[in-house]
């Protein structure tokens, strides 16, 4: 169970994983030697799995199309799905996969510079798979929101008065 | 035509934050720390809800005292959160913000003469209102040894015998400091010594990081002589919406709600809508805000202090009140030279009263980015001068 404080400095980490120690002291009130630990702690066992960075490709001149690929399989004697998905997560352009409940067993989210990049790995590389019974792909048109940070609009927050009692 | 003003009118002093206020608006680029409201939008299952209600064509008024639902749910969260037992039927009254309730018991109870002890730095309303009441001011002054906490001993010294109300708000605007229970005992072994109505301005209870607030009206002897009042503004994101309200005995409230039928009416149907779904479903997001404004209080304190200004740790509200002495300068000059030199806004701390002189108010709720600029720069400005 994580005390408070933990779950507190995870949230500051997950908001901005390029503050030191000694930032996270500072806005935590825990002691910088104390967060360095805990960090190489989660590091090691793999509660920080990664520091990642969200680019806006949007506002980039840089073609990149993420597609969600729904994909329907025959689950396998002995290992269920759990086996499929270790030779679907092997492919560099699926970026993530997951089992779903629903309609299709397995979905995973593909990356390419262009459609036609997607839409060729889908056909010669995912569908001649034998394990799989059939696919469906969406593209991603426009992101309005991932990871909880909103990506059109929050320029046009409303203006607040300079100052008020 | 200024002959036809009230002489309480025409004396009025305007809010010593309109000057910087209107010299901050003539520049660009600049970064203010002087906004006393949060810098999130209202929770939007709170928004939400006023729009359904809008679209179900709920734009009628409410009863004069505020929605009885409201009220009740009010009630419900006063006794589960703070141990305060009131009945919604006639012990509470819905107003249009904290504000309207502090003018509505000034008005309620002073006559022309009745003196009001009020604490000196404290939000700038509470002498306008009590001067536009008729009352004699007393500030008390509040102490930076003290960590801004009022002694009874200062209480004493601004004492007179024409003294009705004691005005008390803690945590505080402008320090962020705040009172424990065994502060506040003393304080209240006063006001039932003295006679005093004590109005105790909540609004900020909410914001408070690491103690837990204690309400003046559970103090012993204090509930029938306290009027408490709070709001959605501040822990809810809620400043426009317009929603406060006060709790206090019957006979009080009714006065109250006599002038507010006069007057006001009722507040916003709308608002009172999203304020019951705030009570209701809004208290993760109230949490998630106040978790933010603790990392960035944290972060605005050490901020100063490695500055090389004196800065007592607040645990309320969402302002620090840095001590400015060692610059030289006077709070007004420390304002205005920061704000022409390096384009960031602050209030002088005078502008809560005299004994505000030597600090500035600087609000936290800003992102971190700007809170981690506008520092920067404050601290070139002070280096220059220590």
């Amino acid at each position: 169970m994580l005390s408070e404080e933990d779950q507190r400095l995870l949230h500051i980490l997950s908001l901005d994983s390029r503050l030191t120690a000694e930032d996270l002291a500072i806005q935590t009130g825990l002691s910088a030697d104390y967060i360095k630990k805990k960090i190489k702690q989660w590091e090691d066992d793999k509660v920080i799995v990664k520091y990642g960075t969200l680019i806006n490709y949007d506002r980039l001149d840089e073609d990149k199309v993420t597609a969600f690929i729904d994909v329907k399989v025959h689950p396998q004697r002995g290992s269920g799905y759990d086996n499929i998905a270790q030779r679907f997560r092997k492919f560099p352009e699926i970026k993530s996969v997951y089992l779903m409940s629903g309609d299709f067993d397995l979905c995973m989210i593909i990356e390419g510079n262009n459609m036609h990049d997607i839409a060729q790995f889908v056909s010669d590389k995912l569908s001649p798979l034998d394990v799989i019974e059939s696919t469906q792909t969406r593209f991603i048109l426009r992101r309005y929101k991932q990871d909880g940070i909103e990506f059109h609009g929050e320029e046009e927050r409303p203006q607040r008065l300079m100052m008020t009692p | 035509m200024k002959q036809y003003l009230t002489p309480t009118a025409r004396n009025l002093k305007p809010s010593g934050i309109r000057r910087f206020f209107d010299l901050a608006a003539t520049m660009e680029d600049v970064i203010s720390l002087g906004v006393g409201e949060p810098d999130f939008s209202t929770p939007w299952v709170m928004t939400e809800a006023a729009i359904f209600s809008l679209e179900k064509g709920q734009t009628m008024y409410t009863s004069n005292a505020g929605n009885i639902e409201l009220r009740r749910e009010i009630c419900k969260y006063m006794a589960k959160h703070q141990g305060l037992t009131y009945n919604p039927d006639n012990e509470i009254l819905i107003t249009v913000g904290a504000s309207e309730a502090i003018d509505l018991a000034m008005r309620a109870l002073i006559s022309p003469g009745d003196g009001v002890l009020i604490p000196d730095p404290s939000y700038v309303s509470y002498a306008a209102c009590a001067e536009l009441a008729g009352a004699e001011v007393h500030y008390v002054h509040l102490r930076a040894e003290h960590e801004f906490r009022l002694q009874v001993e200062d209480l004493q010294s601004a004492y007179t015998p024409n003294c009705k109300v004691l005005i008390l708000s803690y945590p505080n605007n402008p320090t962020g400091a705040i009172m424990t229970r065994e502060d506040l005992l003393p304080i209240a072994r006063f006001a039932s010594e003295h006679d005093l109505i004590v109005i105790s301005d909540e609004i900020y209870a909410d914001l408070s990081y690491g103690y837990e607030p204690t309400p003046f009206a559970t103090l012993p002897y204090m509930w029938n002589r306290t009027l408490h009042v709070s709001g959605f503004s501040k822990a809810y994101a809620m400043t426009g919406w317009r929603i406060g309200y006060v709790a206090g005995h019957s006979d009080l409230l009714n006065a109250m709600l006599k002038i507010h039928q006069y007057t006001i009416m009722c507040a916003p149907i709308m608002a009172q809508v999203a304020a019951l779904e705030g009570l209701r479903s809004g208290e993760s997001a109230k949490k998630e805000m106040v978790m933010e404004y603790d990392r960035r209080r944290r972060i605005v304190v050490n901020g100063f202090r490695e500055m090389g200004l004196t800065c007592f740790e607040p645990l309320g509200a969402f302002y620090v009140f840095p001590d400015i002495t060692v610059t030289g300068l006077s709070s007004e000059q420390f304002a205005e030279e920061l704000l022409k030199e390096e384009k960031v806004a602050v209030v002088p701390g005078t502008a809560f009263g005299p004994c505000g002189e030597g600090h500035i108010r600087c609000s936290y709720a800003y992102s971190t980015q700007q809170l981690n600029e506008a520092l920067s720069r404050i601290a070139n400005f002070v280096k220059k001068r220590i």
